[in-house]
């Protein structure tokens, strides 16, 4: 019987064949926690007898979530993880090296074909290089990190093909929130999902990153990208589905013709065409995060804001994935850029996203985000409003003061 | 060494579906590893009057997808210490649903309920049956996986872990 490429990815790790449903206990190549996580999950290490991590190099721990620490609190909960790091012997990526997501595609803790366990929902982000990636909480990741295994139920998957060429100017964050509205956010939920098409085969790994990404906003334990036209800085082996792989269900989608799109409050699936929020005043824009806040989604506000000024009622904020994906927008002009237009740079992380820190909306203010999520309270401030969009709609948007479609800008 | 009670009858508090973990405890509550903290704000944002209102030992009901959202394990964790005693809900998101067992927190699944605010509910846990004695209708919940509920019967995965050493299907 064919197999998708979660059940060949798990068969390889367990030793046997194993289907949709079985359930195993495997081995994983990696795994990590970050400071929302890290310190639940260092705490049920030590109640649960762990002395030593299962592999130092196969461990991390990254302050991504509140960093700088924005209080006291917090600054001991990261004191508690840079011990515990050098007890162990394991990397712990500090303060502005980035959001976990993108250190660990940049670092290589995770490869093609791996099996990937992070304290964090959007690990799943890894499905871009052909791994199988799952989120967990706090208290199974300190058990990762003791055994080196997990136990997992070999899920069903989901096929989404997408057939057609996204158009110019439409970029894969418009993809994967058209999707989201289509499959719904229970709509994948303990399922694993395979992005298969045209549509993904032209896209860089960062495109793909921002793909997977989004697995977790239709509730999938995974989401892989397939391989076809996937390139890496080194060699590896892709992982395939067989022909006759069974999937649970398929959706076929012509994206040829795709327009921008638009998440409005207050849940990632409620997906509409940009023209139905088109005129929308906003009062701040944000690119960054796991999702989007690479070069490429710098680099198109930048083409967008280049010479230009943003609103003057929109303030706007930058938060690079990484120091090196902020080192390559200083080396080529993208972060001048920016700032000439009058956007603000914060540390590399997670940033507003999560409403802990460094730009919490008011009340009755509405945000243009690129981020993944926009359930009430997310940003921090449960009175405020969560559109999502690509960087290119956050950056024309930034410009005008209320949402438009960034083709003009582009096309 | 069972720390799970396995029967229960106590009040519903009912809520929706979708009921995501930003609701459950939002982020800028969730950096902490003092518990009661984290009860203080549970489902703030969802329902300011929820920790004036919850006893010891009641019961959250939700609609589908329930948990959705971020993996913090802080969600379940807000919601254990406030009170509630276990969650049934019409599904879960799957990392919800792990944490809930992992910190020894019971959740039923049952796809059809129909609880309204304020029942009086009965739960065997063990058989995974609840009694609605307020519209007198029993529900028989999804069965959980032998690892799970192995999980839940040593009170959480860190006491599993202690006694086991290691994972066994």
């Amino acid at each position: 019987m064919g197999q998708t490429i979660s059940e060949k990815i798990i068969s390889n790790h367990v030793g046997k064949k194993v289907y949709a449903g079985e359930l195993v206990v495997s081995e994983v190549d990696g795994c990590m926690a970050s400071d929302t996580t890290g310190p639940l999950t260092i705490k049920a290490f030590h109640e649960m007898g762990g002395k030593k991590v299962f592999n130092p190099d196969k461990c991390a721990l990254i302050i991504d979530h509140a960093a700088p620490s924005p209080n006291e609190r917090i600054a001991n909960l990261h004191k508690m993880m840079r011990d515990f790091a050098k007890e162990q012997g394991m990397r712990l990526f500090e303060i502005g090296e980035g959001i976990c997501h993108q250190v660990m595609v940049e670092n290589a803790y995770v490869k093609p074909g791996d099996i990937f366990i992070g304290a964090d929902s959007h690990t799943p982000t890894y499905g871009a290089l052909n791994a199988f990636a799952c989120g967990v909480g706090s208290t199974d990741l300190a058990a990762t990190m003791m055994t080196g295994k997990i136990w997992l139920k070999v899920p069903q998957t989901i096929q989404i093909n997408c057939s057609g060429k996204l158009q110019e100017g439409v970029t894969a964050k418009d993809l994967i929130l058209f999707l989201v509205g289509k499959v719904t956010v229970s709509g994948a939920t303990y399922q694993a999902i395979e992005f298969t098409g045209e549509a993904f085969e032209g896209l860089s790994l960062a495109s793909r990153m921002t793909i997977a990404n989004m697995s977790s906003e239709m509730g999938a334990k995974t989401g892989i990208v397939h391989p076809k036209g996937l390139e890496l800085n080194y060699d590896f082996e892709a992982i395939t589905p067989d022909e006759d792989a069974n999937y649970i269900k398929t959706f076929d989608f012509d994206v040829s013709g795709l327009e921008p799109q638009v998440s409005a409050p207050e849940s990632p699936d409620n997906v509409h065409n940009i023209s139905n929020y088109e005129g929308t005043k906003i009062n701040y824009a944000f690119i960054g995060t796991c999702c989007n806040g690479r070069l490429e989604d710098l680099d198109i506000a930048a083409e967008i804001l280049k010479g230009k000024k943003i609103h003057p009622d929109v303030r706007m904020v930058i938060a690079p994935a990484s120091q090196s994906v902020l080192l390559d927008a200083i080396s080529n002009g993208t972060m001048t850029t920016l700032i000439e237009a009058g956007a603000s740079l914060i540390t590399s992380g997670c940033g507003p996203c999560v409403g802990t820190h460094q730009g919490v909306p008011a009340d009755g203010e509405v945000v243009i985000s690129a981020a993944n999520r926009n359930f009430r309270g997310r940003m921090g401030n449960p009175n405020s409003n969560i559109y999502l969009g690509a960087p290119s709609t956050v950056a024309a948007s930034a410009l005008e003061g209320q949402i438009v479609n960034p083709k003009k800008y582009l096309v | 060494m069972s720390e799970v009670q396995t029967n229960i009858k106590a009040k519903a508090h009912v809520y929706g579906d979708h009921i995501d973990t930003d609701r459950i405890i939002p982020g800028k509550y969730t950096k902490t590893l003092d518990m009661t903290t984290l009860a203080n704000h549970v489902l703030e944002d969802l329902d300011p009057n929820f920790n004036k209102i919850v006893q010891q030992g009641d019961i959250l009901v939700a609609g589908i997808n329930f948990g959705c959202g971020s993996s913090r394990e802080q969600a379940p964790l807000a919601l254990k210490k406030s009170g509630v005693s276990v969650v049934v809900a019409k599904d879960f998101a799957r990392i919800f649903f792990r944490n809930a067992i992992n910190i020894g927190l019971p959740v039923l699944e049952i796809a059809d309920h129909n609880i309204q605010k304020g029942a009086e509910l009965d739960i065997d846990l063990k058989e995974g049956n609840v009694k609605d004695l307020t519209a007198g209708v029993t529900y028989t919940a999804t069965k959980l996986p032998d690892i799970m509920i192995n999980i839940l019967a040593e009170g959480g995965l860190v006491n599993y872990l202690t006694k086991y050493g290691d994972y066994s299907l």
